[in-house]
């Protein structure tokens, strides 16, 4: 079975994120950029598979400017074995991502897609979704668990409350949610290794896709900022401030 | 504008995150209620006693028990014939089948609203709630999830809607639910209650975890919640995550033992109306967010606490 992973560059989460003075987005530049965490999740997963024998090939993909390719090639890093990359040097929303990513799943026809459950800068969690619904596939999100047996998928879900456990029909859709695994780092050799590795570049042009933003970013701003708090010294301190506040009576 | 508005439920009661998404639904028009489930007249009733609505829309078929996205995006599709937005509140289930709507429909969705601003402008939080963004569509129809906590919660009596049967297409065949696992306590749920107590790593084990959070949370008669590194050492189970792949929370009181306060921690509660925050490390970053912090050691200051309160 083949598998195709989409990956995303995105500032790296460790870096606190700054707002342009004039409002009109983060600060980007000479930043340190990386793989969305759950992405990184996702391409282990497949990984994983691949080692147990039941996928054949990786196809990892990325939408987006130049650099993603980097993206790419870390993927490749951890042990994908092919890249695509979708050049654009604009934004591309979710339903984009979702559409290019369908016409990409119509020409490789995989057996899976493993997304992040979401992008760690536009927070949307919707580009899994809405590729299960333009396939027509079943979808398991926020997975924490994935048992491929025949022709089904069993997919354990982080729900509100607990887990969930759904089976779907192959070919299917699932995103990843923090507990599914923990991501391995590509080692030097296989850092190299990775550079010899095909990657084919494209354009949304080349699959016929229309990717023109349907939402305008108006503005961006800073949170409202929290007033400074005060340090207490003792537990008796602290008890009188919860009955100021009416926490206890 | 006509609003349709997926009602959570679990087969009983409406769940709380419905009436925060009523109250924002309520913003853009009428709001018409879809209850999808299998044997609900009980939750039909409920809500259509919910302040403002004019149309309950009961979807009963075993297909749409389990709230399965592929059978419930359909239906929903179907009944956005007549109508100009969907609504749901941004819970897992909420997140799950609104981009799958979205994408049927070909529009974009909007995630996790926290105002609306206009027919077509609202407000929303990225990269970790660390930027606000207001957004403008274009599509024809809106699709939107909505942040509970950014919200007030509708009236839950005073309304009196026309309750409708609909029918859909039923089961696609594509998914069946195979069962669930759901972590049972008499607490007050996470992102309803007044009142937080989170525990994070420095609590050192999953039964010190319990002996020093629990009292505390019980005195309170608080919620228990928990940092992603707490979750992650098995001190908590994942449900009372908080943060920016968890809940997100906004109670009147959070407290903070022994969280660090990292930007994804942050995301999920820093609208509470009052944080405390106890940490040995006096440079945490939760301190900059804290209204009130208390420095030293949990293990002491916490049993000590409890027993003053």
């Amino acid at each position: 079975m083949k598998v195709l992973v989409p990956v995303k560059r995105v500032l790296d989460y460790n870096v606190k994120p700054r707002v342009k003075a004039d409002g009109t987005g983060v600060d980007l530049a000479n930043v340190k950029m990386s793989m969305n965490p759950f992405d990184e999740i996702a391409v282990e997963e497949a990984i994983r598979l691949k080692e147990k024998g039941v996928v054949t090939e990786i196809v990892v993909v990325s939408i987006g400017e130049e650099k993603a390719k980097d993206t790419l090639r870390t993927a490749l890093a951890m042990g994908a074995d092919r890249a695509i990359h979708v050049v654009s040097d604009t934004k591309v929303e979710p339903l984009g991502v979702a559409k290019l990513l369908k016409a990409i799943a119509d020409e490789e026809a995989p057996g899976l897609v493993i997304l992040g459950k979401q992008a760690i800068d536009d927070d949307n969690n919707q580009t899994g979704q809405m590729l299960a619904a333009l396939t027509g596939w079943a979808q398991g999100t926020f997975a924490s668990k994935v048992e491929l047996t025949g022709d089904r998928v069993d997919v354990t879900r982080e729900i509100d409350g607990g887990l969930e456990t759904v089976s779907l029909a192959l070919p299917a859709i699932i995103t990843t949610d923090l507990r599914l695994n923990e991501p391995r780092y590509a080692s030097l050799p296989n850092i190299m290794k990775a550079k010899s590795k095909p990657l084919a570049a494209k354009t949304a042009a080349d699959y016929g896709v229309d990717v023109t933003p349907r939402l305008t970013t108006v503005r961006v701003e800073e949170p409202s900022k929290r007033q400074a708090g005060v340090k207490v010294a003792d537990t008796d301190e602290l008890v009188s401030k919860l009955k100021t506040l009416g926490v206890v009576a | 504008m006509k609003t349709l508005v997926w009602v959570e439920h679990d087969g009983g009661t409406v769940k709380e995150s419905t009436f925060a998404a009523v109250t924002a639904a309520a913003k853009l028009g009428d709001v018409d209620l879809l209850v999808a489930g299998s044997g609900v007249d009980g939750v039909a009733q409920a809500a259509a006693g919910i302040a403002g609505v004019t149309t309950v829309l009961v979807a009963d078929d075993a297909a749409y028990a389990h709230n399965l996205a592929e059978n419930v995006a359909p239906l929903v599709v179907d009944l956005m014939g007549g109508r100009d937005a969907f609504v749901a509140a941004a819970t897992t289930t909420g997140k799950n089948i609104a981009p799958r709507v979205a994408a049927l429909l070909d529009v974009m969705q909007i995630s996790e609203i926290l105002s609306v601003e206009g027919p077509d402008s609202f407000t929303r939080p990225i990269y970790a709630g660390n930027a606000i963004a207001t957004v403008k569509t274009g599509d024809a129809k809106l699709v939107l999830t909505v942040r509970g906590t950014a919200f007030d919660k509708a009236a839950a009596t005073g309304g009196s809607a026309t309750i409708e049967a609909v029918t859909a297409g039923g089961d696609q065949g594509l998914s069946r639910f195979v069962g669930s696992e759901i972590a049972g306590s008499e607490r007050p749920e996470l992102t309803s209650a007044k009142i937080i107590v989170s525990g994070g790593r420095a609590l050192g084990s999953e039964e010190q975890f319990h002996a020093l959070i629990d009292p505390l949370a019980d005195k309170l008669g608080a919620a228990v919640g928990a940092s992603r590194a707490a979750v992650d050492a098995g001190y908590a189970p994942n449900d009372y995550q908080v943060g920016q792949t968890g809940k997100i929370v906004a109670p009147e009181v959070y407290i903070a033992v022994g969280i660090s306060g990292a930007i994804q921690h942050l995301a999920g509660m820093k609208d509470s109306k009052v944080i405390v925050a106890i940490n040995k490390d006096e440079d945490a970053p939760i301190f900059q967010v804290a209204d009130v912090g208390l420095v030293g050691d949990l293990f002491t200051l916490l049993p000590e606490l409890t027993a003053k309160l």
